[in-house]
């Protein structure tokens, strides 16, 4: 006989984890119930979000996407006899002026070229986005867009931006063909050779070309541009120009030459230290006192350039802020390994720096593209100043919520979608570190 | 045996500015300086050339001309025969008003967001996310428009305060109404104030005067008891219970001269279609105050729970460790540490606020960009002097917070071993 009492022989049966630990139960248990005070704060909460929402829908869910005018709403709403509280949303106002709230007054048969330009956008920015995912050799669409899209939006002449990108070829060339002599010669005499090149197109290129054959697109006028669209032109290109003016920025930040460093400084601070609004101040009434008599840049060039210096301020932080990351060992590899200072940035600060400060790139062009809203300030028809023209009619006067949900709507697709791209990115990123 | 002769001395050659480092800098500095100074140059000459061709000059002589248009709030006395100057110095001042509001709120409302968004609670969590993206991707303009809408829109008329059918009533016991053309409440009002004897020479208002001169010597006095407190307890180890002092010394005198100067509150009263009498807070005001402060506290939110985050884990295992309670760890353990990492981006965001309070133009709120930049610059259609003046002010605010931030910075600092 043995001496141990019991000796189990067979295991035994797993048992379910009671009902108020495991499953949908036990989520609500540990996440919405888990205190008095959090079961009052839960339930107080979904009485509210219920309340707001039982509204709205009651709101949003009203027949109107037909109606004419604004009374033409109200009667149908009235029609349908909710009793008391018969508020509706007047749908009829975005069938009759949604298109013109996203493309101001571009000429219809033409839509397809923002279109075009702007879907565009997204391979173009592929290789810098994603760079992993996608071919290498779409980095040359990238750099191509830059003249695709003026061209797409404002029309003219294709030899227009062939002949600017043959200008960057020609002064390549130069650069080229005077190897061997001083870094300082080669980057003057390609500028020379670029600078000769477009003088020479500005006036010949087009009419000599034109023999030959062009595909011409036609003009679009600035002051046609509207809506969303403007928005969104402004936001593209604004960013666009200053990543690179910003790169310099950063660089002359950070420069040991005390002048230039100062120069920079000097450039961010006042900059970063006026509002948007002052500097669209400077477009709409002084950017013409300042150049010389007689030029006339549109008004939405001049906003552009305005928001360009802005962005470019902004971006210069940001970079300087990827430098700053950038551990003193890589800068010091850089010149053991006897880099000149372009040499060194392009090959191995840049890099790095810039894909550190991919996030704060996204986040300010996300700032820079609702900032594009206070054009309507100085007269632009951007959305916002299209409600005020839209308000004027006498069939939608008086509408207000419906025209802002849409705005807000179409701004929030745009920028929801870019920071929650963005903080993919600093996952990503944080991942590789 | 020869001694090595020391090395021929080098001659600078001209090629050396180019290919000599040691000289290439000063060669680069001086050629970008004779760029700038060209650009300014050309830039002067343009806008000389251009004025002249208009007719102008550069003067800023119009500030101390007669502004003659009507500011509807006015924290300083203005009238229709005030100066430009004078409208800017209004226009700022409500600028700072609202700045100053704004980031107040701003900050009250983002701290609760961003320790609610690290909730345990789901559902709270989740809901202060959907805030804090609401407000972050919709632009700034769009909620003021918005904000103000809603104001005008959907609160009452003053109409319908009227009648024995009023459908809206005058809240707070019948003291403030909150209707479509604005907030009402009782006016603060002294009966046998200073501005009486003084008769508005001033120009400010000297009854506010003495009593902040008053609360600010309360407040000393009140700090110079809690040294004395500290000396004696780092002295003695026993505390001297100050309390009462502390409080009594900024509040009595304050009392005393309210009472002295007949302190009585005017209540705002429904006459005709509208209320008369009290302290009118405008819908412009509310809604840019309401709107800044909602965007600028969704940016806040984040800050502060990115500040809370940083606090290292084992230092609330550690201060649970010691047995303190959950409130006493956030108070003395957290927030602390938090501080240092969320007061920088905090500051930087009362900037922005502060810069963005200049959108005060959509909603008619007479900022200076409203008086400066607005009616003075068209009436007078000085655009260069104006837009120089009104970036001027902004910057001059910009860079006073900004150096004030290094010097809060300078202090935080972590002094490490």
């Amino acid at each position: 006989m043995s001496k141990v009492a019991y000796v189990r022989k067979e295991m035994l049966q797993v048992r379910k984890p009671p009902v108020s630990q495991a499953g949908f139960l036990g989520w609500l248990k540990k996440n919405l119930f888990y205190s008095i005070g959090s079961s009052l704060a839960t339930l107080l909460t979904v009485a509210v979000i219920g309340w707001l929402l039982y509204g709205l829908l009651k709101w949003l869910a009203v027949p109107t996407w037909a109606a004419q005018s604004l009374s033409d709403c109200r009667s149908i709403i009235a029609e349908l006899a909710r009793g008391e509280n018969n508020a509706g949303a007047c749908w009829g106002v975005i069938r009759d002026r949604g298109i013109q709230l996203t493309f101001g007054f571009y000429p219809p048969e033409h839509f397809w070229r923002p279109i075009l330009a702007f879907t565009f956008l997204l391979p173009a920015l592929a290789p810098i986005l994603f760079a992993e995912k996608v071919p290498g050799r779409l980095i040359w669409f990238s750099a191509l867009y830059p003249f695709l899209m003026p061209w797409l939006l404002w029309g003219g002449s294709v030899w227009v931006p062939l002949g600017v990108i043959a200008g960057f070829a020609v002064g390549y060339l130069g650069f080229r063909i005077s190897n061997g002599l001083n870094t300082l010669f080669r980057i003057a005499i390609c500028l020379i050779a670029a600078l000769a090149w477009w003088i020479y197109a500005k006036e010949h290129l087009d009419t000599v070309m034109s023999s030959v054959g062009t595909i011409d697109l036609t003009p679009v006028k600035s002051r046609n541009f509207g809506g969303f669209m403007l928005s969104l032109t402004i936001g593209v290109v604004a960013i666009g120009s200053s990543l690179p003016l910003g790169i310099l920025l950063a660089l002359g930040r950070q420069s040991d030459l005390v002048l230039i460093k100062v120069l920079c400084v000097g450039f961010i601070e006042i900059i970063r230290g006026v509002p948007l609004i002052t500097l669209l101040f400077v477009a709409s009434t002084l950017l013409n006192i300042f150049l010389p008599p007689g030029t006339e840049f549109d008004i939405i060039m001049r906003v552009i350039i305005m928001a360009t210096l802005f962005a470019s301020a902004y971006m210069a932080e940001v970079i300087r802020g990827g430098l700053a990351a950038l551990p003193r060992g890589q800068y010091e590899a850089a010149e053991a390994l006897g880099l000149d200072y372009w040499k060194a940035q392009r090959l191995i600060i840049m890099p790095q720096a810039l894909k550190v400060s991919i996030p704060g790139i996204v986040s300010t062009f996300i700032a820079l593209f609702k900032d594009t809203t206070l054009v309507s300030v100085i007269g632009l028809l951007d959305p916002l100043g299209l409600t005020t023209a839209i308000r004027a009619n006498q069939e939608w006067a008086g509408i207000v919520w419906e025209l802002y949900g849409f705005i807000a709507l179409l701004f929030m697709i745009v920028t929801f979608s870019m920071s929650r791209f963005s903080m993919y990115l600093e996952r990503k990123l944080h991942r590789d570190h | 045996m020869t001694t090595r002769a020391s090395p021929p001395r080098e001659r600078f050659r001209i090629s050396q500015l180019i290919y000599d480092t040691r000289y290439r800098s000063y060669t680069i500095q001086v050629f970008a300086l004779f760029m700038f100074a060209a650009f300014v140059g050309w830039l002067v000459n343009n806008t000389l050339q251009n004025l002249s061709n208009a007719g102008k000059d550069l003067d800023f002589g119009f500030l101390f001309s007669t502004a003659g248009y009507e500011i509807n709030q006015r924290l300083v006395s203005y009238g229709p025969d005030s100066s430009h100057l004078r409208a800017s110095i209004v226009g700022l001042l409500n600028t700072l008003l609202v700045a100053l509001l704004g980031c107040v709120m701003a900050t009250v409302i983002g701290t609760f967001v961003g320790i609610l968004r690290l909730s345990k609670n789901w559902l709270i969590a989740r809901l202060m996310g959907l805030y804090v993206e609401m407000f972050r991707n919709v632009p700034l303009l769009l909620w003021i428009l918005l904000t103000m809408a809603v104001l005008t829109e959907l609160l009452p008329s003053p109409r319908e305060f009227r009648g024995e059918s009023a459908t809206a009533s005058m809240m707070l016991n019948d003291t403030s109404a909150i209707t479509n053309r604005g907030v009402y409440v009782p006016l603060p009002q002294f009966s046998r104030g200073l501005d009486k004897a003084l008769d508005g020479s001033l120009g400010l208002n000297p009854n506010a005067l003495a009593i902040l001169f008053v609360l600010g010597a309360g407040l000393y006095v009140s700090q110079r008891i809690k040294l004395r407190a500290d000396r004696i307890q780092s002295k003695s180890g026993e505390r001297p219970v100050t309390w009462f002092w502390r409080t009594g010394v900024i509040v009595v005198p304050v009392l005393v001269l309210f009472f002295a100067f007949g302190f009585h509150l005017e209540y705002p009263e429904l006459k005709g279609f509208n209320f008369i009498g009290g302290l009118r807070f405008r819908n412009s005001l509310i809604a840019l105050w309401l709107a800044l402060s909602l965007y600028t506290a969704a940016f806040i939110g984040e800050v502060v729970r990115s500040g809370i985050m940083a606090v290292p884990k084992g230092q609330i295992e550690g201060a649970e460790a010691l047995g303190l309670r959950p409130a006493r760890i956030m108070r003395s353990v957290i927030l602390p540490q938090a501080l240092r990492v969320i007061i920088p981006p905090v500051i930087s965001q009362y900037l922005s606020l502060t810069k963005n309070t200049s959108l005060a133009i959509a909603v008619g709120y007479m900022d200076i960009t409203g008086t400066l930049g607005g009616i003075t610059m068209n009436q007078t259609g000085r655009e260069l002097e104006c837009v120089l003046l009104l970036m001027l002010v902004y910057l001059a605010i910009s860079l006073t917070v900004s150096a004030g931030m290094n010097v809060y910075n300078a202090r935080v600092n972590l002094v490490e071993r």
